[in-house]
């Protein structure tokens, strides 16, 4: 799970890299833009996750 | 893209705010040696002063190549969508040429020398008392030999975040005058990378019941570190206004009382939250409220007025206790130096906040595309280098270094020799 998080951040990186490229108009652009945020968002969450220790998992 | 010369007042002016710019340095190493444990905090100093020679010459020999000190330098550039994108600096390795260069180029290379050790102190501070000295200073080589120069020649030595405004009408590019994105969020995303990979110090997250606490040893050292980052951070933030924005002298002021500002409202903020939370100011969040505050100004002081300075270090401050909760108690997070909250966080929101209030229009979305960049990449690429590197210098110190403290452990001897270290109550 870690490993997927951290591997869907850079896609939302190039969600906002295609914003500025793919549209002229600047609201447009803001809106993928903020959707790239949101997918890396969703994988920082997704990292998190996966780094937290389980329940009832032996710990150091 | 031409870079205008600054005059021989202002390239001096500069000179002195880069002398007390290490001030900010000093303040951080305080603070990192002040939040660990006594048994451990002769070992974090050296580690901090270890950090900034490493950086240095790791940062001579490699980095500054690949970093670019000043837009138009030589660049790896490729064109794509019928734009140039400037990705990476192509300068001599070893500082070749250096001794030649304008003073501008001299003054933002210092500039850069002293940001990527900054950088590589955060995760150091974040690792206390489990971290290898040898591999504090492994990290900071890999983050001064390709990390931070990537993100250094992106935002300040002309790479395509610089060039936003030029290519695609983004206000001025993406701005990040004091380092908020190269050194504190790069540092902060790098911290959480070290955290994660190095696990939590022992007993901090027993199977029964809550996460321990492990109060720093030192809140005077903490409190006196955030007094010496005060004029750090000032003249840190002038120096970047100065090289990166160009700023002239008659606007200095501002930028300077801005950092103050927001350094004041994010304490005062935090202070209240505290005091509501607990019934009491902790003086630990307290100062990872004023230093979330100056990490905030990096990137706004140069950019807005004093009302949104303000507002800045208000948020900063209201945000950072309740971060520095959320970390450690929902999300296990062990960070004794509170760098993922104070610095990464903090860097994110004020470079947000500078597009804000910035008043080009269009300086709101380079920010975002700034801070995608920041999040998307310099948080997996630090972590994929330090998983690696965790295999062949291992970043854990054994079981029974952390039990006798780092001071013993590595160094044989410790901080204060004349006191009883005592065993805390943290192993079960």
């Amino acid at each position: 799970m870690k490993y997927a998080g951290l591997l869907v951040m850079p896609a939302g990186f190039f969600l906002s890299l295609a914003a500025i490229v793919l549209f002229a108009d600047p609201s447009q652009r803001a809106v993928f833009v903020v959707c790239g945020l949101a997918v890396e968002a969703l994988g920082l969450v997704v990292a998190v996750r996966g780094n937290m220790p389980a329940r009832g998992e032996s710990r150091p | 893209m031409n870079t205008p010369i600054l005059s021989d007042s202002l390239i001096a002016l500069t000179l002195v705010l880069l002398l007390l710019a290490p001030l900010a340095i000093a303040g951080v190493a305080l603070i990192n040696s002040g939040l660990g444990r006594s048994r451990s905090a002769a070992q974090a100093l050296l580690g901090n002063v270890a950090i900034i020679a490493v950086t240095a010459i790791v940062f001579a020999i490699v980095g500054s190549a690949f970093a670019g000190c000043l837009p138009g330098g030589p660049g790896h550039i490729f064109h794509a969508a019928g734009k140039p994108w400037n990705w990476l600096g192509a300068g001599p390795f070893l500082l070749g040429g250096v001794s030649s260069a304008p003073a501008q180029s001299q003054l933002a290379l210092l500039f850069e020398f002293l940001a990527v050790a900054l950088a590589a102190m955060l995760p150091w501070g974040s690792g206390a008392d489990r971290l290898r000295l040898i591999a504090g200073c492994a990290i900071a080589a890999v983050l001064a030999a390709f990390v931070f120069p990537l993100s250094a020649h992106w935002i300040w030595g002309g790479g395509w975040l610089s060039q936003l405004g030029i290519n695609f009408s983004l206000g001025a590019g993406f701005l990040d005058t004091g380092g908020a994105a190269s050194v504190h969020v790069l540092g902060g995303l790098s911290a959480l990378a070290v955290i994660w990979i190095a696990g939590p110090r022992r007993g901090k997250f027993p199977k029964e019941g809550f996460s321990t606490a492990m109060p720093g040893h030192n809140a005077a050292y903490v409190l006196f570190g955030c007094l010496i980052c005060l004029v750090g951070w000032t003249a840190w933030n002038l120096a970047g206004a100065i090289l990166w924005l160009h700023a002239p002298i008659a606007a200095l002021p501002l930028t300077a009382i801005n950092t103050l500002l927001s350094a004041s409202t994010a304490l005062a903020a935090t202070f209240v939250v505290t005091r509501i939370r607990f019934g009491k100011p902790d003086a630990s969040l307290c100062a990872n409220g004023w230093m979330a505050g100056l990490v905030a100004s990096s990137a706004s002081a140069a950019l807005v007025s004093p009302a949104a300075s303000l507002f800045i270090g208000l948020v900063a401050g209201i945000a950072t206790p309740l971060l520095v909760e959320l970390f450690e108690l929902a999300l296990a997070v062990d960070d004794p130096s509170g760098a993922v909250s104070v610095h990464a966080v903090a860097g994110l929101w004020g470079l947000l906040a500078a597009g804000l209030f910035a008043p080009q229009t269009g300086q709101f979305v380079a920010q975002m595309v700034g801070v995608a960049a920041l999040l998307g990449l310099f948080l997996p690429l630090p972590y994929l280098l330090f998983w690696l590197l965790n295999r062949i210098v291992p970043f854990r110190v054994e079981a029974d270094g952390e039990r006798v403290g780092m001071d013993l452990h590595e160094l044989g001897g410790g901080a204060y020799p004349e006191f009883v270290i005592h065993r805390d109550d943290s192993y079960r």
